[in-house]
């Protein structure tokens, strides 16, 4: 093997779909053959310029991209050390990074001749935007959300309904994201033929860690381009928020060789890492293991049974981590940190106080981290976090929990 | 030879179908599965398949979820269920067993000292659900080193250019799952079936034996008749979930097994 190759961290998966030990198809038979078919026409759309071309097109007038790179001026001086940049993703179309991969999974299922779409969603940002992008090319689309997310996050519930969505609320498990997957896979099991699961995020079996991995590393390249122009240079640190990481992985990947940028990425600490498992912090609490289709550093009991974790973020509520995050883990490339529910609030009300943007409480963890390192660094010390969805949809979770009782103000 | 080898040569000998029934391990708690267990041989079943609770049972349907939940909430562990089977095995040396479920919990052990384990409870076979042939590496090469089956399933999606791969490393028997779908759910057709099954014994000579949508006496004999054998699994489990006393349970496993050994 050639040098260049070994000291790239951009080569993978392998031809097993293997991100060193993690990744993997640790799926059933019945939807081996689906996913060796899923691999070979993504294989082929990856290299066909028409495809891309769509792609562009769409990224632009439907979803609004390049999404600005953003000087929080305020926030720097407030927190009186790093320069602070903010990738604006939450100004896409639908409101969060999400967009990005729907578009290119919508556009692949099309290609392949498939009629119907479903997909997994916690806070609802994926269902909503699979939903949005079925409605706009007239695609049927079944959501599955669990019981217990349907309830928390009812204003996503009904974007997804007015935009021709089937809401399926998940009973089954605990009823969260984990269980919302495994309901997906289960009707994919069943409608083999005509049905195309639009996995959200960097997991399930491969190709989707990759694939998704690629639609989302719009967000890297423009911010790349971006610092480039604002500052004649890369950023010194990115950091980003980790639920199953799409987002993350999104802004990494095109950094992955600039071995000069540190990579951060930001895990939900819940109540805090502790042996009671309130949290959602794979890398930080978890070990490896196997679940939906990957190998990764998953939630779990001393039996290998998968447990339920806790975060005040429905998009991070997930046991399991990307297989491509777990690698980067363990070979250092990547370090990862976890924010408490009370941290991640107090970065969401510093935001909306010191630059007027409402962020969701998935990127208000990556700003808490933020917070925490950039007063110890020098003014010159450039740091870009990704502000990968606005906060519209958790004005609910935060009221009750600063105690301000809607409507009685 | 494993006790899954003799089985279904004494089968063929005597010219006889097999019944294969599934339980949840640890279902509703591990002193009545083991009781229901012990019951199944004298109910007719020639081949247990012993259910592995997983949290996540993502090829199965509510039926066998709830099963798993129940098993769980019991307190029942991997080693739980393994010593299940060796106390199974201490009064019957041939009735074969084959662990099913999930990789996660057995990865989570180990890989080796699972293998060990296994073989020494008394385990002769196992189907992973979550293990294809591209990851026979895993669980499946190293099973047949150590002397256990591992049984693959087949699907309706399993077409012929792919039907080698997945019968290369099989042994014990190809279990051929009938609908593209989940445990308990739309009901197997033998018509339809009978054609898969042919295409399946012309790439092998392992028994096949189906299963997935298999609810009455009737459907066990219709699906025998056309393999060389037929599973039920979720219509004994929902006995179970219904609270029946073990008699009864076992009544019906007969009344299955009956209907299996009729074609």
């Amino acid at each position: 093997m050639p040098d260049d190759i070994l000291n790239s961290f951009m080569t993978g998966p392998d031809e097993k779909g293997r991100f060193g030990d993690f990744g993997g198809r640790f799926v059933s038979e019945t939807l081996m053959p689906l996913i060796l078919e899923l691999e070979a026409q993504y294989e082929h759309a990856k290299t066909d310029q028409s495809f891309w071309d769509e792609m562009h097109y769409l990224w632009t007038h439907y979803v609004g991209r390049p999404s600005p790179l953003y000087f929080a001026e305020r926030l720097t001086e407030r927190l009186g050390g790093a320069k602070v940049y903010m990738k604006r993703d939450e100004l896409n179309h639908t409101g969060a990074h999400k967009i990005n991969n729907v578009l290119g999974q919508i556009i692949l299922a099309r290609r392949m001749g498939k009629s119907r779409i479903i997909a997994e969603t916690g806070a609802g940002q994926h269902g909503v935007a699979t939903a949005t992008v079925c409605a706009k090319f007239g695609l049927q689309c079944v959501v599955y959300m669990g019981a217990h997310d349907v309830e928390r996050q009812a204003p996503n519930v009904f974007r997804m309904k007015l935009l021709g969505a089937e809401v399926i609320p998940v009973t089954s498990g605990r009823g969260t994201l984990k269980d919302a997957m495994n309901d997906a896979l289960r009707d994919w099991v069943t409608n083999v033929r005509d049905t195309f699961y639009c996995i959200g995020t960097v997991a399930g079996p491969h190709p989707y860690p990759a694939m998704v991995r690629d639609f989302q590393s719009i967000i890297g390249r423009e911010a790349k381009e971006q610092m480039q122009a604002a500052e004649g240079r890369l950023p010194d640190t990115i950091i980003a928020a980790i639920g199953g990481g799409s987002n993350a992985m999104g802004l990494f990947y095109p950094f992955l060789d600039d071995t000069t940028v540190r990579i951060i990425g930001v895990e939900a600490g819940g109540h805090g890492v502790n042996e009671k498992m309130e949290h959602c912090a794979s890398l930080t609490g978890g070990r490896p293991g196997v679940l939906h289709g990957n190998r990764t550093y998953l939630l779990q009991d001393d039996d290998g049974q998968i447990l339920e974790g806790h975060s005040i973020s429905a998009g991070l509520d997930y046991p399991g981590i990307g297989p491509e995050h777990s690698w980067l883990h363990d070979i250092g490339r990547a370090q990862y940190v976890s924010i408490t529910d009370r941290e991640a609030l107090e970065a969401f009300t510093l935001c909306c106080e010191t630059e007027g943007i409402i962020p969701a409480l998935e990127p208000s963890h990556a700003l808490a981290h933020v917070a925490k390192i950039a007063p110890d660094l020098p003014a010159d010390h450039i740091i870009c976090m990704n502000m990968c969805g606005r906060g519209d949809k958790d004005i609910f979770t935060v009221a009750r929990h600063l105690g301000f009782e809607m409507g009685k103000y | 030879m494993t006790r899954i080898d003799a089985k279904f040569a004494a089968l063929k000998a005597e010219g006889r179908k097999a019944f294969v029934a599934y339980v949840m391990a640890g279902d509703p708690d591990a002193e009545t599965s083991l009781e229901i267990i012990k019951g199944l041989p004298g109910a007719g079943v020639d081949v247990i398949e012993l259910g592995l609770p997983f949290t996540d049972p993502m090829a199965d349907g509510p039926t066998i979820q709830l099963a798993g939940q129940r098993a769980l909430e019991a307190g029942q562990t991997l080693q739980k269920t393994l010593d299940m089977a060796a106390e199974f095995r201490r009064g019957d040396d041939t009735t074969p067993i084959v662990l099913m479920g999930y990789y996660n919990p057995i990865y989570s052990r180990g890989v080796d000292r699972f293998l060990t384990d296994a073989k020494a409870a008394g385990i002769d076979g196992l189907i992973i659900v979550d293990l294809p042939p591209e990851e026979d590496d895993e669980l499946c090469i190293p099973a047949q080193k150590a002397g256990l089956n591992f049984i693959r399933l087949a699907t309706p999606t399993t077409d012929d250019k792919r039907l080698p791969k997945v019968l290369e490393n099989t042994s014990g028997f190809v279990y051929y799952v009938s609908i593209t779908g989940i445990t308990g759910s739309a009901e197997a057709q033998a018509a339809d079936v009978a054609p898969e099954v042919a295409r399946i014994k012309r790439a092998t000579d392992l028994p096949i034996i189906v299963g997935f949508g298999i609810k009455t006496p009737e459907a066990a004999e219709g699906i025998a008749g056309i393999a060389d054998g037929a599973v039920v699994g979720s219509a004994i489990v929902a006995q179970i979930e219904q609270g029946k006393p073990v008699a009864e349970i076992l009544d019906f496993v007969r009344s299955l097994a009956d209907g299996a050994h009729r074609a």
